[in-house]
């Protein structure tokens, strides 16, 4: 009787505010919730359609009342955790005790199981690689419903095409991953202005040699020799003589209402955010300790921030990775979206490490751009355009964002797709574990038969 | 640090609010019906804790008279408890509870009769020791008679109407009564519902309630704008009571 799962049908959204009805099966118990399902969702943190049912009103389980830890060992830092355990939990847990996941996206609000199906990467890249290198083993339940563990040792192509392999291996139910163990729970950051792309990405290489982490935030509306200024972050776990001797306290946050006009956001405040985005870093550099939470996740403060984009407003996000040995290629791309009509609030520039091992991982070598688009009437055509051009210069997408690119596209961009759906059909020969993405890019029927 | 029974941490608010409570060192003695789920909820505390293991045993809501075992069983595991929280309760919705009879009658017992039989038990150890704090979950539901909470409603109105005689009776000898009323609050017990406005969570609940505690807060609404909503109800003409479907 207890941890019998709940079923609610309504109305799924995506970040990105796109939605498909869906019955969502909710409960504390991550085995039960999971059986027989086709999907596995978080907390919706994804933009585009990878957390939607392959089905209109198809089920989805959601882990989020799934969050327990199991164990946790500090000489080690090896967690044991439910796999609806949250990003933000964790921070409260954990930052105290000076440990935290080594790699973490721009949102503390994702769960463990969410993070490990985008293989999500951070700040920390090129330092720390994603969060696949970090993850110990993980517990699943597969297609035939049977539960095993997979490891980097065991089953480890099952592992490595989950990690990475939004939800379509089959369900995680507990995560053990490895804390990284921190000097103090306070961060050193630098931050300074960078006058244009071309700079910023020779800072990017520069800093990535004495700085663990590092992210650039550029305004994608300035033209000509200003194209692409922006500001760099750079920082470092601080040291403990450099830290207040509290712990930082997680900040409240603010729900944003679901009250604003779709046109709110158009061309004319895009290009003053952008403006004021650079100059409200007004001191050319500024250098010191910093609140965790400010530093990784700026954007938690304001709880909803999508119901920016108005009532009924979606939008996509577009991330690509360039491979490295082109440093022009982030300068043609920003050209491209300005010239495609692709006014977006800040772009975000990062440089990458080496390809993880996860099958269909998305980062590897080179800059990662990452950019906000409302969705209309154009958005399709440019996310084409922007794919054709990634394509010609070697790149990829990352899933986790999409929404909108073409599976001949996808397939183009990433050889690597034959082998993933090789382990899938060797787990799930009729691929009853699917999405609306995998539906979209993968050719996966809609109806399970 | 508080010595602290707990009745409902597997789950819910029950388990956010014994999260913060171990989590600042508090010690707790969990109890529960599903022996499983208590020792998973043990060692999720037990982790989060100051390096104590949390213990648990059982108690069934249904069964009161397992109720004096299981608290002798609390008193000697904690060395004597200060503090009682109730959490644990029956929720089902109106449609339900009218075509099941016996399902209605159960609810009944549970969250009330027998709920005020534990605090009974609890009341009497407690005041024997000098006083201590009893803080247990009623519901806003219990504040007016409305259509879609009728039987539940009634169950929590009875038990917010004991709790608050109890602060009145005992707070001199040293015995706090908090009586909690949340407001909807997004858990499993409410997961098949669509969330009306004002739905809370239960972290802010559960840090809301433990403030409660600490300074011996007699009632509290969360999330605290149910305060506000339920003044208005409260407040609303039979007439208009009667058309209106909430
Ligand atoms: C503001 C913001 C900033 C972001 N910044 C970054 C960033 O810097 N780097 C980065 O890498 N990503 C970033 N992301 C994307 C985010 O990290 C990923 O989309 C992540 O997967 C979201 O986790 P979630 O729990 O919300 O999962 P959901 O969005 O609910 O699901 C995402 C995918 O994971 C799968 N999944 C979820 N749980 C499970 C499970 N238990 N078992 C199997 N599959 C599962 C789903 O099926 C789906 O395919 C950002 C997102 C936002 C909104
Ligand atoms: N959620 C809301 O919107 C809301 C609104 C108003 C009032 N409330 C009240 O707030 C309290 C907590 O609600 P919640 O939503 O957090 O509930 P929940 O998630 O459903 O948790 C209920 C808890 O009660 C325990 N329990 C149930 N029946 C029991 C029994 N017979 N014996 C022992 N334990 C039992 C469950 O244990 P198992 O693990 O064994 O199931 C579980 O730990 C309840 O009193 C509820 O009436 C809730």
């Amino acid at each position: 009787m207890s941890g019998s799962p709940t079923k609610r049908d309504g109305v799924l959204e995506a970040w990105g505010r796109v939605s498909r009805p869906a019955a969502e099966v909710l409960g504390e118990d991550i085995e039960a919730i999971t059986e027989g399902s086709p999907l596995s969702r978080g907390l919706g943190r994804s933009y585009g359609d990878s957390a939607l049912p392959a089905r209109i009103g198809g089920s989805v389980s959601t882990t989020t009342l799934a969050d327990r830890l199991i164990a946790f060992d500090p000489e080690s830092g090896e967690l044991h955790a439910e796999a609806g355990l949250s990003l933000r939990e964790i921070f409260r847990i954990f930052l105290p005790r000076n440990f935290y996941v080594a790699s973490t996206p721009g949102t503390s609000f994702v769960t463990l199981g969410g993070m490990v199906a985008a293989d999500v990467h951070g700040k920390s890249h090129h330092s720390a690689g994603t969060i696949g290198r970090h993850v110990l083993g993980l517990k699943m339940r597969l297609a035939d419903e049977s539960i095993v563990w997979c490891t980097p040792q065991e089953r480890s192509e099952l592992f490595w095409a989950t990690v990475g392999g939004m939800g379509l291996t089959g369900h995680i139910l507990e995560v053990r991953m490895r804390l990284e163990r921190l000097p103090s729970p306070w961060i050193w950051s630098r931050s300074e202005r960078v006058p244009n792309l071309k700079v910023l990405i020779a800072k990017l290489h520069e800093t990535a040699k004495t700085w663990p982490m590092s992210v650039a935030w550029i305004d994608t509306t300035s033209t000509g020799d200003k194209l692409g200024r922006g500001i760099l972050d750079v920082g470092r776990w601080a040291e403990p003589g450099e830290a207040p001797s509290e712990p930082p306290r997680q900040k409240p946050r603010i729900t944003m209402p679901d009250i604003f006009p779709r046109w709110l956001i158009n061309p004319v405040t895009i290009r003053m955010f952008n403006f004021l985005w650079y100059w409200k870093h007004w001191q050319p550099r500024r250098e010191g300790v910093v609140h965790p939470e400010a530093f990784f996740y700026p954007l938690d403060m304001l709880a909803r921030w999508n119901r920016a984009y108005g009532r009924g407003g979606t939008f996509t996000q577009y991330q690509c990775v360039l491979p490295m040995g082109n440093d022009e290629a982030p300068v043609e791309f920003l050209k491209l979206l300005q010239s495609l009509g692709g006014d977006s609030f800040l772009t975000v520039v990062k440089d990458c490490g080496p390809e993880g091992q996860g099958t269909l991982s998305f980062p590897r070598e080179g800059i990662s751009l990452a950019t906000d688009l409302r969705l209309g009437p154009k958005t399709q055509g440019i996310v084409d355009a922007l794919n054709a051009f990634v394509i010609a210069e070697g790149g990829r997408i990352y899933l986790a964002k999409d929404m909108l690119t073409r599976p001949a596209d996808y397939a183009a961009m990433d050889p690597r797709v034959e082998q993933f759906m090789n382990v899938r059909r060797r787990f799930d020969p009729e691929l009853r574990l699917r999405s609306a993405q995998s539906v979209r890019l993968f050719g996966d029927p809609p109806e399970v038969s | 640090m508080r010595k602290v029974v707990f009745v409902g941490a597997t789950k819910g608010m029950g388990r956010a609010l014994s999260r913060r409570m171990a989590e600042r060192g508090d010690r707790l003695f969990l109890l529960g019906r599903d022996s499983e789920e208590l020792g998973k909820a043990a060692t999720d505390l037990s982790v989060r804790g100051k390096g104590e293991s949390v213990a648990h045993g059982a108690l069934d809501l249904e069964s009161p008279d397992g109720f004096d075992a299981a608290l002798d069983a609390a008193d000697a595991a904690l060395g004597g408890f200060d503090t009682v929280v109730i959490t644990a309760a029956m929720f089902a919705t109106q449609e339900k509870l009218e075509e099941d009879a016996d399902f209605a009658l159960r609810l009944l017992r549970v969250n009330f009769a027998h709920t005020v039989a534990l605090c009974e038990n609890a009341r009497k150890r407690l005041l024997a020791r000098g006083g201590g704090t009893l803080c247990v979950f009623s519901s806003v539901a219990g504040d007016r008679g409305r259509k879609p909470v009728a039987i539940y409603g009634a169950s929590k109105a009875g038990l917010s109407h004991y709790l608050e005689s109890l602060d009145h009776k005992f707070r001199a000898q040293g015995l706090v009564t908090i009586c909690v009323k949340p407001g909807f609050v997004k858990t499993g017990a409410t997961a098949h519902l669509s969330p009306p406005p004002f739905a809370g969570e239960p972290e802010p609940v559960a840090e809301m309630v433990l403030r409660a505690i600490d300074r011996g807060t007699p009632l509290i609404y969360a999330p605290s704008i149910w305060r506000l909503v339920m003044l208005a109800i409260r407040h609303m003409p039979r007439a208009v009571m009667r058309k209106v479907g909430f």
